[in-house]
């Protein structure tokens, strides 16, 4: 819950648009005018290189004092806006990702470290000067000056430099809650840690290269669209300079500027221009989740995405059982059993132990624990826990057949009665325990399983997007047929050990399906490696972590979901802009090609149905739409088109309505707008 | 525009649909190598055919050497006809003493049949011996329709398969389509044909006096057996000049329909074939969905163009719709239905002059062209034209589900998309920059029959012909050798480059694994998807040529309303 309100807080904390980021953006989308730059992006090389052309032939009106320089004047300049929008639509995203980075480079401040020897001797030494494998002893209030596991100790932590999330938690070594981060801060105790990156290669350094868009890899997605782009470009670069040819044919011989002006209307500039900001925005929105993916590949990967894994506890369950009931034996009453069940429980602090103290106080059974009784713990050989009280009394809960062992061992002949019970537990999805006083069974609790609140919610919206949700857990598979059902889960995976999760994996992988999966552990880390989309919890081990191509700061398994809508919004985002942008040629070609054979054709005045005031206006008019329209879906690039979980059918039916068909009308409306303006304000 | 015009394009459809499925189900039996009622008699032929070609039937090929194959059987096919035409002189079936052809016009002609385009600049009754029809251009007919249906096969099986690296064996896929589908198909309607009154002899040219006290050569020969390949195989070239127009190779109304249905039943039975194969039919109709919108489209569009008329020819008080270079057995309806089918198809076998119809009349065959044919299509290239847009149009709207795009469970990633692109692209390339240098050289104007927008169509329409291997042309276009250059190379990359590309996208396909659908897919065999794939194959297809159809057909158009003509 803490996480969910301080997600809200972040996500609302970064408005799309900040005062900073867009004065730096403009100064960037002059900067990235160098030809080199805009090399990258063919489309928009097209228009700087048609932009050049203008500009030259417009300079030659002036000097020669004929021609219409006003006119190629105005065609220059906006052909300049194109590229400078695109331009800037790249820069406002990147200064995004910017913004965070920054705030990530504070953290990573001149820390300075004790490195241990072999012999356990102290140097200090500067950070930067670690090395995997080193030694390092950290004690509390100083900064974690590396990526390590901690082999020694534990310590509370405070993550929020990386997470945002003021809680402090747990590291400590053995076990999935090992990994620690450079640049985090140590509030308790001290602790001794192996270093795991060498510099430079840390998280932190990895997080801000990604998110000031360095590492910024075209995903395979983006290059496939690419080249659709590029093909189209290089189709309407030959239809236009084969109308050079005609147009002399025709006796109506256009200028280069006006067939740049055509040539940059044609080729797809809105979703040309904005293509890497929409890449961007999408890495960004996924770490404003605050989960950090290794590669766009992974965020484009988990929109594809058919089976997702999750784990039981934790993930659909919290991960403590409670008793919701005792199932009394014949004989004994339900204050005995409330009073037997508290005193066994009082000094269990286990979730489990507590939660059967809170019913069994619900139940009557007084809350003080009884002074002078030696609690009995839990271990892995007995199988139970309980407490032997002062009068000689002894009290046990535990597994029903070590809990019958027990019994029989005093003396006692346990009641056949629960045993049935103890199955119709079992059978429900619960943990049957029995609770024993001396020689008798007094009772058998139910231990449920608690559900997360809104799973079902969750796992139908995923059946909506297309997705299989399959529960893993260790359970035998009555119980997790019934927490499966419970919880609106497709599937399950019952008794899983790391190796039928790898097979589990492959066998998916084999009929062609995308896997997702999340886990902390190092047991998870190769099933994670395997898995094409694994997330792997911060608060896990720096071998889940490694093996996984997503880190979530929060490490909340259920936030794969909102990775997967990312991913889905991203390809959408592509395809409806795509779709807009292609669309739009209609009007366009509408505007400009009675324009320029008017002189030639004068019919061909009929099929201006725009009624465009002049053949310039007209002109002018598609060369400032297409233009603008960058600008205008700036916002919706680097938000990312709506995404609601429906059927796919659903989804393309409304997009290509929306993009599709107002991508035709939207053009003509307004190219008719601005020409209505120009000519108000006599601009041509 | 006549109900009666639009009852026969109404029963020409529905004959057209009837057959799609028992063709298409008996096309895929062939290429899946199942025994069919005709396989006691041409087994042993098919066969014989293997064991003196040295070819091992279950030799899987890679897309690489299915495309080598097919390049060179068409070398040899290219040396076999060229040394035809230039020695057909001393060459037996010669009544007519035909001389022997020159270079270049003997190396223009031989790239048109092999191309399957069977672009002509000669005429057939004086230009072409027996023999070098029969066992010359005939040959070519079966063969380029083969190889086109085996392309199309290859690049289904490409859609279909998974984990794959083979898209079956040219020279099975070749003989099967030439004997177990083009041969018997041929040899039943030939012989329809030959009762509606089709020539098949190997008589002299008979010179008879009319009526009226001319003399006329009546053309004979070996008519009818090359007329049903030239319709079944989408071929076009006509046994005489005046190819479908002439009372000779189409007598009746009967044979006008034969003739059409021929046109297009490949290209519907492979639709079908397509859908059996990837074991989800409604995949090959969602195509047939889209082909026949288009169909109708473009009918509708010629048809109410020429029956609207010419306003000139009004004027001077001659009511009705234009006649002028149509046959009047047929009349406006069936002339305009058989230029929208022959040229929706890369036939290019024409029943009326497609020069002399009204602008915008003569534009639908230009844009059905330009479109790359795949309007039902040529045999084969229709198709697999058709999956070049499939796969485009799956990558441009399958994104906005929110998927990286899937066709049958396939990813459309980097490589599916160069090649579909490239496959499409060709078209508006091979058909924009020749007729730019025509335009721009002497040469390329110098034979032009007429003037303006209108000249400037026939240029056009030479080169979206030639490039889609339709064949057809805007009669006003003589030869030169610039022509017979210009276009020569155009059919050939016309054809090639476009199969290479499909080959290649259809290699790239079978190496996939496929993915079960799910609720999340994007399905291809919607009505939405057919509305995206019309939408698709109109803006990419045809908008890079608006400005040039805008120049030619259109300008013509309102032209010709303001009362001018070229």
């Amino acid at each position: 819950m803490l996480s969910k309100r301080r997600l809200e807080r972040r996500v609302k904390a970064r408005p799309l648009f900040q005062r900073g980021i867009l004065v730096r953006a403009i100064g960037e989308s002059f900067r990235k005018l160098d030809p080199r730059w805009t090399a990258r992006n063919p489309v928009m090389f097209i228009v700087e290189v048609g932009a050049a052309m203008t500009a030259l032939f417009w300079a030659r009106d002036v000097l020669r004092r004929e021609g219409p320089a006003s006119f190629d004047f105005a065609i220059t300049m906006w052909l300049w806006f194109t590229v400078l929008f695109a331009n800037f639509a790249e820069a406002v995203a990147e200064g995004r990702g910017k913004a965070q980075a920054d705030a990530l480079r504070r953290a990573k401040s001149d820390v300075t470290a004790n490195r241990l020897d072999e012999r356990g001797n102290v140097t200090r030494v500067p950070a930067p000067a670690l090395l995997r494998g080193d030694l390092v002893r950290i004690e509390a209030g100083e900064l974690i000056p590396a990526d390590g596991d901690v082999v020694e100790g534990a310590a509370t932590v405070d993550e929020s430099a990386i997470t945002g999330e003021s809680a402090p938690v747990i590291r400590e070594s053995g076990g999935d809650r090992s990994a620690v981060t450079g640049g985090t801060r140590v509030l308790s105790d001290a602790i001794v840690v192996r270093v795991s990156a060498n510099p430079g290669e840390s998280f932190l350094d990895r997080m801000i290269a990604l998110v000031e868009g360095a590492q910024r890899q075209k995903t395979p997605n983006e290059i496939a669209l690419s080249i659709l782009l590029s093909g189209l470009t290089i189709v309407f670069l030959i239809a236009v300079a084969t109308l050079a040819p005609y147009s002399v044919y025709a006796g109506a011989q256009q200028s280069v500027t006006v067939l740049a002006a055509l040539l940059v209307c044609l080729i797809p500039t809105t979703i040309g221009g904005l293509l890497s900001a929409i890449g961007i925005a999408g890495m960004d929105r996924v770490m404003q989740r605050n989960v950090l993916a290794m590669s766009g590949r992974a965020v484009e990967a988990a929109g594809d995405v058919d089976t997702l894994l999750l784990d039981k506890t934790g993930t659909i369950t919290l991960g403590n059982r409670q008793a919701v009931a005792f199932v009394p034996a014949a004989e004994a009453t339900p204050e005995q059993i409330a009073q037997a069940a508290a005193l066994s429980s009082h000094a269990d602090e286990t979730p489990e132990g507590r939660s059967i103290v809170t019913l069994a106080t619900q139940q009557g059974a007084s809350g003080a624990p009884q002074p002078g009784a030696t609690f009995v713990p839990f271990s892995a050989y007995t199988r139970m826990s309980g407490v032997d009280l002062p009068e000689g009394t002894k009290i046990r809960k535990g597994a029903p057949d070590a809990v019958v062992a027990w019994v029989r061992e005093q003396g006692g002949k346990p009641v056949e009665g629960l045993s049935h019970e103890v199955e119709r537990i079992a059978r429900s999805g619960g943990t049957p325990l029995l609770l024993a006083r001396n020689t008798e069974v007094l009772a058998a609790i139910h231990l449920k399983d608690v559900l997360k609140p809104n799973m079902r919610a969750r796992f139908d919206r995923l059946r909506a997007m297309g997705i299989r949700t399959v529960m893993i857990t260790g359970d035998n598979p009555l119980t997790a047929a019934a927490i499966a059902n419970e919880s609106g889960v497709d599937d399950f995976l019952a008794e899983a050990t790391p190796e039928t999760k790898m097979e589990f994996i492959r066998r998916e992988q084999s009929s062609g399906r995308l896997v997702a999966m999340t886990g902390d552990g190092t047991n998870d880390a190769p099933a994670l490696a395997q898995a094409d989309v694994g997330v792997a919890m911060n608060s896990g081990t720096q071998a889940a972590k490694e093996a996984a191509n997503m880190v979530d700061l929060d490490s909340d398994p259920t936030k794969l979901i909102e990775v997967v809508e990312i991913g889905k919004q991203l390809l959408m985002t592509r395809g409806a802009l795509t779709t807009f942008s292609i669309a739009n040629d209609i009007a366009k070609y509408f505007a400009i090609l009675p324009a320029i054979f008017a002189s030639a054709y004068p019919a061909m005045q009929s099929l201006n149905v725009m009624h465009l005031a002049t053949p310039q206006s007209a002109i002018l008019s598609a060369v400032i739409f297409n233009a603008l329209i960058i600008v205008a879906l700036i916002p919706l690039a680097l938000r990312g088109v709506r995404y609601e979980p429906r059927g796919a059918d659903a989804v393309l039916r409304s997009n290509v309505l929306f993009y599709g068909i107002g991508g035709i009308i939207v053009p003509f409306l307004g190219i008719k707008l601005i020409d209505v303006l120009l000519t108000v304000l006599h601009l041509t | 525009m006549t109900l009666t015009g639009w009852a026969q394009t109404l029963v020409f459809f529905l004959i057209v649909l009837a057959m799609t499925k028992p063709l298409g189900l008996y096309m895929a039996g062939i290429f899946e190598g199942e025994r069919t009622f005709l396989s006691p008699v041409l087994e042993p032929v098919e066969l014989l055919v293997y064991r003196l070609g040295g070819v091992r039937q279950d030799e899987e090929m890679t897309w690489a050497s299915y495309a080598l194959a097919l390049l060179a059987f068409s070398v040899v096919g290219f040396l076999y006809l060229y040394l035809v035409l230039r020695t057909q002189q001393w060459l037996p079936f010669n009544p007519q003493h035909v001389g022997n052809m020159s270079p270049e016009l003997a190396f223009n002609t031989a790239i048109s049949f092999l191309t399957n385009t069977n672009w002509q600049f000669y005429s057939g009754e004086t230009a072409m011996s027996y023999f070098a029809q029969m066992a010359g251009l005939a040959w070519h007919n079966f063969v380029s329709a083969a190889a086109g249906i085996a392309v199309a096969i290859a690049v289904v099986r490409g859609v279909v398969r998974s984990s794959c690296k083979t898209l079956g064996n040219f020279w099975v896929d070749l003989t099967r389509s030439c004997l177990y589908v083009l041969l018997p198909i041929a040899i039943v309607f030939g012989l329809f044909l030959v009762w509606q009154g089709v020539p098949q002899n190997f008589n002299d040219y008979r010179t008879v006096r009319s009526v009226s006290g001319f003399v006329q050569h009546i053309t004979g020969g070996p008519m009818a057996s090359q007329e049903v390949i030239k319709e079944l195989g989408t071929n076009g070239g006509g046994f005489v000049n005046a190819n479908s127009a002439s009372p000779n190779e189409n007598p009746t109304p009967l044979s006008d329909l034969v003739e059409m249905l021929l046109i297009f039943s490949i290209g519907s039975g492979l639709t079908y074939t397509y859908g059996r194969m990837a074991k989800d039919t409604r995949q090959g109709w969602a195509l047939f969905g889209a082909m026949a919108i288009l169909f109708f489209a473009g009918f509708a569009a010629t048809y109410a163009a020429e029956a609207a008329g010419n306003p000139l020819v009004h004027h001077i008080g001659v009511a009705g719709g234009n006649m002028e270079g149509k046959e009047c057995r047929f009349g406006v309806s069936a002339s305009a239905l058989f230029a929208t089918v022959t040229t929706d198809t890369s036939c290019g076998a024409v029943n009326a002059m497609h020069d002399s119809f009204m602008p915008l009349g003569g534009l639908v065959p230009l844009v059905n062209m330009q479109l790359g044919e795949v309007i039902f299509g040529g045999a084969g290239s229709g198709l697999y034209g058709m999956i070049a847009f499939v796969v485009l149009t799956v990558f441009i709207a399958g994104l906005m589900v929110g998927r990286t795009p899937e066709l049958l469970g396939k990813k459309i990633e980097r490589r599916e998309v160069q090649f579909a692109l490239l496959a499409i692209l060709v078209t508006p390339i091979l058909v924009l920059v020749p007729t730019a240098i025509a335009v721009l050289v002497p040469a390329g104007v110098a034979t032009l029959g007429n003037a303006g927008p209108h000249g400037f169509s026939e240029i056009l329409y030479a080169f979206s012909s030639t490039n889609a291997n339709n064949g057809s042309a805007f009669a006003g276009l003589g030869p030169n050798g610039f022509y017979y250059l210009m276009t020569a190379t155009n059919m050939f990359f016309g054809r090639f480059a476009v199969i290479i590309a499909v080959l290649a996208l259809a290699g790239a396909l079978a190496g996939k694994k496929a993915a079960p659908a799910g609720a999340g897919t994007f399905t291809t065999n919607s009505g939405v998807f057919v509305g995206l794939l019309i939408g698709v194959i109109l803006i990419v297809g045809a908008l890079t040529f608006l400005p040039a159809d805008v120049l030619g057909p259109v300008a013509e158009h309102l032209a010709l309303m303001n009362g001018r003509t070229f």
